[in-house]
């Protein structure tokens, strides 16, 4: 990626709190970090400790209630849900531990879905869904539905909608949690390949090590802040 | 867009065939059942029209008696030929007067017999009531006048007596008279009512009046109205002429009535167009409950489907797509049933007045009503559900199960 200045995402004392008075929680505790373009980024800790709130504040599903997030350098804890939404279709893409997928539609019709919001013709859409899904793997399998395919396959049309609208961030919340051990190494494979290749920047959240091995950086979450955030040593080796 | 999400829309409905076909079946019966009704009730409209329309035209009737004060006055002066007389020479706009006076009586043939109405008239009758000869010849002016036994028979004693043979000239027996066939007339059918129009005899009314009632009586004058007069002008003339015939004071009421066939006609129209909107309302009403259906599947589709809408915000769908979205799915499954719902009605209303020997009257005005009122229907109660999905937060709809 060209070389910004200006990093991609930068966190600022970012606090989300729930409920008032006694009651209240804080998800996020005052969190700080940037991520740069091209950067292949793990976040882990226990549930509980704040990081899918992280995931969520980062994606525009959630805004703070304290600090600042700035996507670009635009403040977005600054829009409201029509302007959060616009920011997730033109710059966002999403990959959820339980792929997310619209039941009974094909594979390409899912692939498509980001690019209808976008308002891309028809043809363009249909062209774009192919690429994408030829790019995971899938090429031979747009026509079938999530019910007739594995999961490790509907992770990758879940993947590949997320790619197709060539998003500036792609936001991986425990992409490979529900899958057995070849498919986590088939998913986790890609998503590198992703980022290796095609310079995709990639936020993801994991609590298994071996996954989290494979990014360039960990950032580790507990009771709402940021406690280790560092490279990773040596692609492989333990990360914890 | 809105082609996108209409297609969309349509791709939902396909992809839950059974669902979709039991939301909208609601809108199925109610459309359904409002355009049999209009259609049904306009036919029977026409059909009454028509049937009164058969009865002559623009024809009056004069009769003893007054009809405001109940049914014919048995005090009241019978007429006789000499009224006729009197109505053709002195009322102006009359194309037709003729008299009739009739009585039930059995009729004979070898070993059939059949119960009917004879009648005894004048050849204006045929021309006053629109009503022509299918087979043998009217009366001449000489039986007529002379009251020659002679008859013609409606379609019903025709079949009733002699079947599929040929009645002309056969000799039947009415009374202690004997009479010719010399003509059959063309058959009416059954009126709106069930009443078989085709069973009567005809005879001259001289034959009438001597061998059968024994009177000069004369019970009815038929009159047909010249197109080109006031039916109301024609009535005040009648009225009057009979009110110097039969010397009744001024101040008094009049003991005869004069009928117009075109204003029973306007009024039972009204009538069935009046049942025709009561009945078309209540069926209105059960297209209201087959919105309120939609309401009810689309606000559970939405629950079921939360997870889906989490996904469309997720991928940047605004607030309002994901209302418009809903709108309009419901939109399409409500017009959707609606088009069911109109080839049922059309289809069902069809056979029943294929059925009841109805005239198929068709109107594309309420086709288009219903439809409109069915896409109506889908969006008003799409609406609280469609605005149930577009207010969920985006976190929640995707963590929803």
């Amino acid at each position: 990626m060209s070389p910004s200045t200006t990093p991609l995402v930068s966190l600022r004392a970012v606090e989300r709190v729930y409920g008032k008075g006694d009651a209240t929680v804080y998800a996020l505790n005052g969190a700080d970090f940037e991520i740069r373009d091209g950067e292949f980024v793990a976040v882990m800790g226990a549930s509980g400790s704040g990081k899918s709130t992280c995931m969520n504040i980062l994606g525009g599903l959630d805004v703070p209630t304290g600090g600042q997030y700035l996507f670009r350098g635009v403040d977005v804890g600054s829009l409201d849900a029509d302007q959060l939404a616009l920011f997730r279709r033109h710059y966002l893409g999403f990959v959820f531990q339980g792929f997310n997928l619209l039941k009974r539609t094909s594979a390409r019709e899912n692939v498509e879905l980001p690019l209808v919001y976008r308002k891309v013709p028809r043809k363009e859409r249909r062209e774009r869904a192919r690429e994408a899904l030829r790019i995971v793997g899938l090429a031979d399998r747009e026509e079938h539905s999530p019910s007739e395919l594995s999961g490790g396959q509907q992770q990758r049309v879940a993947i590949a909608r997320a790619i197709v609208s060539d998003p500036l961030l792609l936001l991986a919340d425990e992409p490979t949690g529900n899958l057995d051990e070849a498919k986590k190494r088939d998913i986790i494979g890609l998503l590198e390949t992703l980022n290796r290749e095609r310079g995709i920047t990639i936020v993801m959240v994991t609590h298994e090590p071996d996954m989290a091995a494979h990014a360039d950086r960990i950032i580790e979450f507990r009771d709402g802040r940021v406690v280790r955030d560092g490279a990773v040593r040596a692609p492989g080796s333990d990360a914890v | 867009m809105l082609f996108s999400a209409i297609l969309m829309a349509l791709g939902e409905i396909r992809r839950n065939t059974g669902r979709s076909l039991l939301t909208a079946l609601g809108i199925v019966i109610g459309v359904a059942a409002v355009i049999a009704t209009v259609t049904l009730g306009n036919s029977a409209t026409a059909k009454v029209t028509s049937d009164v329309a058969a009865l002559g035209n623009n024809m009056l009737i004069l009769a003893p008696g007054n009809m405001k004060r109940g049914p014919v006055a048995s005090n009241a002066t019978p007429f006789e030929l000499a009224d006729v007389t009197a109505v053709t020479r002195e009322v102006g706009g009359l194309t037709g007067v003729a008299p009739l006076s009739s009585k039930n009586e059995l009729v004979v043939f070898g070993n059939k017999n059949h119960s009917t109405q004879l009648s005894g008239t004048t050849n204006a009758y045929f021309a006053v009531r629109g009503w022509t000869v299918a087979s043998g010849r009217a009366f001449t002016d000489s039986e007529v006048s002379s009251g020659a036994p002679v008859c013609l028979l409606g379609a019903t004693p025709k079949t009733e007596l002699f079947g599929g043979g040929n009645p002309l000239d056969a000799s039947l027996r009415i009374g202690k008279m004997s009479c010719t066939v010399i003509g059959v007339m063309e058959s009416k059918g059954k009126s709106t009512f069930g009443q078989d129009q085709d069973d009567f005899v005809l005879m001259p009314l001289a034959a009438f009046q001597r061998r059968v009632s024994g009177s000069k009586h004369v019970d009815q004058i038929l009159m047909s109205v010249s197109t080109k007069r006031a039916t109301s002008s024609v009535i005040a003339q009648v009225q009057s002429l009979m009110r110097e015939r039969r010397h009744i004071a001024s101040g008094t009421e009049d003991d005869f009535d004069v009928r117009d066939m075109k204003e029973i006609a306007n009024t039972l129209g009204t009538v069935t167009g009046t049942l025709t909107v009561l009945l078309a309302g209540i069926a209105a009403v059960s297209l209201l409950v087959g919105g309120i259906g939609i309401m009810n599947i689309m606000l559970v589709s939405v629950t079921e489907r939360t997870r889906e809408i989490g996904i469309r915000l997720a991928v940047g769908a605004r607030g309002v797509e994901v209302l418009t979205h809903f709108l309009i799915e419901a939109a399409v499954l409500s017009l959707f049933g609606g088009a069911i719902g109109i080839v049922f009605g059309l289809g069902g209303s069809y056979a029943v007045t294929r059925a009841f020997h109805l005239p198929f009257a068709f109107s594309p005005s309420v086709i288009a009503i219903a439809f409109g009122f069915s896409a109506t229907v889908g969006i008003v109660f799409g609406f609280l559900p469609a605005r149930r999905a577009a207010r969920l937060k985006p976190t929640e709809a995707l963590r929803h199960e």
